[in-house]
């Protein structure tokens, strides 16, 4: 985590988003907007109805350079747990850097360029609070033959939305064709970049690296779209948790799985049975006998949000904790997700959340909690 | 006539007889953005000045609100839970939260006038 003695960080877009009048706050050793001044729910819903402009600039961004791709891919399989080996070109992988209990360091995309004269290169986006400590570990965990190379230069925007495809390809004509999950590198009006179709908010959408000192003219371009809108760091968290995606340092840390973190879908065929990676034999017992505890998703009744740290009970007894929650827009209500003993994880499962030491009624139930927008064709 | 007096916490409580109402500011409600849940106290309950009467829920966070003197719960805002948002769009009016019977009248010498509180905003931004 950042130091808190440490200067306070701005992205190459602070000017831009104190112009559009945003409330700035530390996240992350970095000053960021937490919303403008329309506010969350507002940002939340146009996100879901036309097209939210991220400013994600904090996040870590670096390559990673050996002399081919499977020397590349195996340097980076001893790390996490995902089958980047078996990743063809063009394609993009979500994945965990594992500790040697199998806990989770960070979790991170992992993204192949399509291009041949690229073969060995493989593009890593890490979260902004662990960046530092990843790339060490990463840089420590090399065979010689294989780089990390810090990308700093350059910035990370994401615009999500069912509007993003159209918006986009007035500047990236050759973006509109991509599937979900694939990156490319290409142009946005003739500044180069590269663009992946993932994101955080379960929308459709892109995510754009692109070098800091052409990234405030995208913004700016992509922000004068009258279909496009500034989206802050409060309306992210609502989205992703609408869409039962895991933040780092809350839905999962250094002490849980990827089992129980409910992301075995990460873990390709051949890592699970081959192993081969941190916490290898922790994961297949888990895999094998099925995990103590697992992250599901919670239902409270009624409107009152129940927040991370909440206990959850079932008959009276403590079962566990919820990790993320609040108030989803879309949903129009509250919900959370957390972890609970595994016999208690089936959708429907009645349990009790005490929020300032009153109960909560409140159901597991199946992750996203919003249908998500994803364009998997192709 | 009412009384309106202010505490530093960004409450507010406006005076009529020996009852207040109670609510939060709006420069408050701007601070927290969109609520969408008021956590109301029982009808009947005591609070301490400066105890927490009520929790306001953002879409961000849970934010506690404190009386501004102590006093007995007479009423609470019903209308809130249907409509959170009147919080927002009202801080000063609709989106009230509940009415104390004040215990000691001369604790509201401990609050701030509209004028001093205007100036304590200024002070803090």
């Amino acid at each position: 985590m950042t130091d808190s003695s440490q200067p306070v960080l701005r992205t190459p877009l602070y000017e831009a988003h104190v112009a559009a009048g945003a409330r700035i706050v530390p996240f992350a050793g970095y000053d960021m907007p937490v919303q403008y001044p329309t506010g969350i729910l507002a940002e939340h819903k146009w996100t879901r109805e036309s097209a939210g402009l991220f400013d994600v600039s904090h996040m870590g961004q670096a390559f990673l350079v050996g002399p081919d791709h499977e020397t590349t891919a195996r340097a980076l399989e001893a790390l996490c747990p995902a089958d980047l080996v078996g990743l063809a070109p063009g394609r993009q992988r979500y994945t965990q850097l594992l500790n040697a209990e199998g806990g989770i360091l960070d979790d991170l995309m992992v993204t192949r360029p399509g291009e041949a004269e690229e073969d060995g290169v493989l593009f890593l986006v890490v979260n902004a609070a662990c960046k530092e400590q990843d790339f060490a570990h990463i840089a420590a965990g090399l065979p010689a033959n294989v780089r990390l190379m810090r990308a700093d230069h350059r910035a990370l925007v994401a615009l999500q939305g069912p509007k993003a495809a159209e918006v986009l390809a007035r500047h990236c004509p050759d973006t509109a064709d991509m599937a979900f999950m694939t990156g490319r590198t290409t142009t946005f009006d003739g500044m180069p970049c590269h663009v992946s179709r993932s994101g955080y908010t379960g929308e459709d959408g892109y995510e754009i690296s692109i070098r800091a000192r052409h990234v405030a003219t995208l913004w700016d371009t992509l922000a004068a779209d009258p279909l496009v809108r500034p989206i802050g760091l409060g309306a992210r968290d609502s989205l992703r948790l609408e869409a039962g995606l895991c933040l780092y340092g809350h839905d999962i840390d250094t002490t849980t799985s990827p089992v129980e973190g409910n992301i075995v879908w990460s873990i390709q065929k051949r890592r699970r049975l081959d192993g081969g990676f941190p916490g290898a034999a922790r994961v297949q017992k888990e895999l094998a006998e099925g995990p103590a505890r697992i992250r599901v998703g919670l239902l409270p009744e009624g409107r009152q949000p129940a927040r991370e740290g909440s206990e959850i009970q079932h008959e009276g007894r403590r079962v566990g904790v919820v990790t993320s929650g609040g108030f989803g827009p879309t949903l129009n209500g509250p919900l959370a997700m957390g972890y609970v003993e595994a016999a208690l994880a089936a959708p429907g499962t009645a349990l009790t959340l005490i929020v300032r030491d009153r109960p909560l009624p409140a159901r597991v139930v199946s992750m996203p909690f919003v249908p998500n927008g994803y364009i998997r064709k192709k | 006539m009412s009384t309106i007096r202010f505490s530093k916490d960004h409450e507010y409580i406006r005076v009529e007889g020996d009852v207040g109402t109670v609510g939060i500011t709006d420069y408050a409600q701007g601070q927290l953005g969109d609520v969408v849940f008021v956590d109301l106290p029982a009808v009947g309950k005591t609070v301490a000045a400066g105890g927490e009467a009520a929790v306001v829920e953002s879409v961000k966070a849970a934010s506690e609100v404190y009386a501004p003197v102590a006093g007995t719960v007479v009423a609470v805002n019903d209308a809130l839970s249907a409509n959170p948002g009147a919080v927002n769009e009202s801080a000063m009016g609709d989106g009230w939260f509940l009415k104390l019977k004040i215990a000691d009248r001369t604790e509201l010498d401990g609050l701030m006038t509209e004028a001093q509180y205007a100036e304590y905003l200024k002070s803090i931004s």
